[in-house]
């Protein structure tokens, strides 16, 4: 037989028992489009969190103090414990793979404006943190190097911030105290959202570092060095230009580092690593539906043939051998359930849609889960249809041909 | 034994075979269907195999029609040994070198006439056949059936039925017909029709076997085998034999208002 007459024959018998193929390919439907559906809400989930990294800044490194742990020990101990403004001024200089470097001085203080007070996050930095963290505002501008240099009280706030302070109006050009000095609002920052972790990333200030040291009460010191590369792939290069530069700059010598370099490939690693794991767990428990509509064409395939009995007697005395007998069933089994396949591909892509639209979450289907909804439900058609096919295929001609 | 009516031309037989066991084990017990049976059957020979039931005719059938293997004796089938093949071998011999007529006419339902017949031709391992549709067409002509092409079986009387099956077990050229009670399930007038077809067919060169146990069937035959508790009692030429087609035409003259009707008797299977 040829394949188009194998295919034609499946097909056929298909469509005779059309309520009967409906009920056992809404098996693989369902598992097709609950595994398609699971894999969209982890898959969105981990797009959500690689876009909510990549709003940190592109291209992000950060220097922090302390040395790394090792071993749970901290190998710090005892030595130069802190991040300088030289450090940050010697890495803008000596770097060569490095686009911007901005020193971040962190404070928490109490901002006095015309609609009433918030305390919020103040970040001292320098004028390429804007471009590092890539960063625009809505109104008004960044500052400049010249703002820095002459430490001038200017400050630039977060959505959240400038809500709050000053509620339905355009804060730039108003004033506002920190503390006890008076600032003038130059800019507002453009919305970010939350964090990875969860934090309003737009509950801040941002002042130049230099008015930050020289005007802000309190335990003022720098948090971290900010820096970006100019693309991802300098990474790695930069990571070990910043170390050494760093080393040198706190005349280490033989001893170990007394800072750490992170950057973003390695906390986007850990929270991806999280969420495949989830992915995988959702798809995991999806794919036991896929294994019982699997289970129902077995059952369906074995009442079939049990049917058709007399059939495969008359396919047999005119000449068809087990394997042929073997392959109309296989094939019927696996035409079956990539049907049921594709359907349950686009109820799953429907499905997840529709989700995200009632739930708010992001949910993506990624293109390789396409592929295997579709091979794994042709795999699930061989796999389950094998028994009873074998089963057709070693009837006995003359009992099946008698067989009422 | 001797095959009178039929011209020993030197040729070799269609059918040779000798010393013929058949032992079926119901556990403890041996159930004896065939004790050493010899039948040679030459080309364009028409031959009728009567027996009772439990005579061991159907076991013969299945034998010969190379759906069962013997358990003693030797079996040849048109110069092939049949005894010791495989279930594929078995099938393949099926396919070329058979057609079989059952009495329940064994068509598939929900399939159209043509596609009945084509089916044997599209189970050919060797891909001899090309334009299947057109073969199948022309069995169907053949047996006068060529203008039903697209009829379902439901949709045809059980004498068209029957010559449905019958165009299906002619479209691979076998070098033999195997009818199993081809008339078990027809009325007198079908019967005549059918039998007048078989006669027509061995008139054109292909041989026929037919299994039963009415003697008004087994009259239109050229030779007669009667089978009794396993054993051939009786092998000879039919003397007073028959021609259908002239007992059809006395039919149609003696009852000429009673036309045969045409969803009479039908029967689906499958």
């Amino acid at each position: 037989m040829t394949q188009k007459t194998l295919l034609k024959l499946a097909w056929q018998s298909i469509l005779k028992n059309k309520m009967r193929t409906v009920l056992t390919m809404l098996g693989i439907v369902i598992g097709v489009g609950s595994v398609i559906v699971m894999v969209a809400v982890g898959h969105g989930a981990q797009t959500q969190i690689e876009k909510q990294i990549s709003s940190l800044g592109t291209n992000l490194i950060l220097v922090l103090p302390g040395a790394s742990q090792q071993g749970g020990v901290s190998q710090g101990a005892g030595t130069f414990n802190r991040l300088t403004v030289e450090d940050a001024q010697k890495l803008k200089l000596e770097g060569t793979t490095l686009a911007g470097v901005s020193p971040v001085i962190f404070a928490r203080q109490v901002v006095i404006g015309p609609a009433g007070n918030w305390r919020t996050t103040i970040n001292g930095v320098s004028a390429d943190y804007f471009a590092i963290r890539d960063w625009p505002t809505t109104s008004g501008d960044p500052f400049t190097e010249a703002d820095v240099r002459s430490a001038r009280k200017i400050a630039l706030i977060g959505a959240t911030v400038a809500n709050n302070l000053f509620p339905g109006v355009d804060p730039t050009g108003a004033q506002i105290q920190i503390g006890r000095v008076p600032f003038v609002v130059t800019g507002v920052l453009a919305p970010k959202g939350q964090n990875a972790s969860g934090n309003d990333q737009d509950d801040i200030i941002v002042m130049p570092y230099t008015t930050a040291q020289s005007r802000l009460s309190g335990n003022i010191r720098i948090g971290q060095i900010m820096l970006s590369t100019f693309s991802p792939g300098d990474i790695p290069a930069a990571t070990t230009e910043i170390t050494s530069i760093m080393h040198a700059a706190h005349k280490l010598g033989d001893n170990p580092d007394d800072f750490t370099v992170r950057n973003q490939t390695e906390i986007a690693t850990a929270a991806t690593a999280t969420t495949s794991v989830m992915t995988g767990l959702l798809a995991a428990i999806a794919s036991v539906s896929l294994l019982v509509g699997g289970i129902g064409i077995m059952n369906i395939m074995l009442v079939s043939v049990t049917e058709r009995t007399r059939e495969i007697g008359i396919r047999m005395a005119i000449g068809a051998r087990g394997s042929d007998v073997l392959t109309q069933f296989l094939v019927e089994s696996v035409v079956m359930s990539i049907l049921g396949g594709v359907i349950g591909l686009v109820a799953g892509v429907g499905g997840s849609m529709l989700l995200g639209r009632l739930t708010g979450w992001a949910t993506s289907v990624p293109t390789y889960a396409l592929f295997i909804a579709v091979g794994f439900s042709a795999g699930v058609g061989v796999f389950f249809g094998f028994y009873p096919a074998r089963k057709a295929a070693a009837l006995n001609p003359i009992q099946a041909l008698r067989y009422e | 034994m001797t095959a009178a009516s039929v011209v020993d031309d030197g040729s070799r037989p269609v059918i040779d075979v000798k010393g013929v066991t058949k032992v079926y084990e119901m556990g403890e017990t041996k159930v004896y269907a065939l004790r050493g049976v010899d039948l040679q059957v030459h080309p364009g020979d028409l031959i009728a195999i009567m027996g009772s039931s439990g005579s061991g005719k159907s076991t013969l059938m299945n034998i010969l029609g190379c759906l069962d293997v013997p358990t003693g004796g030797r079996y040849v089938l048109d110069g092939v040994q049949v005894d010791g093949l495989d279930r594929n071998k078995l099938a393949d011999l099926r396919n070329q070198k058979l057609g079989f007529v059952f009495q329940g006419f064994n068509l598939l339902a929900r399939t159209s006439a043509v596609e009945n017949v084509e089916l044997p031709l599209l189970y050919d391992r060797a891909h001899r056949w090309k334009n299947t549709k057109e073969l199948a067409a022309a069995a169907l002509a053949r047996v006068g059936l060529g203008d039903r092409l697209d009829h379902h079986p439901s949709e045809l009387s059980g004498g068209q039925q029957q010559r449905v099956a019958i165009a299906r077990a002619l479209v691979t050229q076998p070098t033999l017909l195997l009818a199993d009670e081809p008339t078990g399930n027809l009325d007198s007038h079908m019967t005549v029709e059918v039998m007048s077809l078989f006669q027509e067919l061995n008139d054109q060169g292909i041989t026929v076997l037919i299994v039963t146990h009415e003697p008004d069937v087994a009259k239109y035959a050229k030779r007669i085998v009667e089978v009794r508790d396993g054993h051939i009692i009786r092998d000879h030429p039919v003397e007073d034999r028959r021609c259908a087609a002239e007992d059809l035409k006395i039919l149609l003259e003696t009852e000429p208002d009673e036309l045969p009707p045409l969803a009479a008797a039908t029967m689906e299977v499958a």
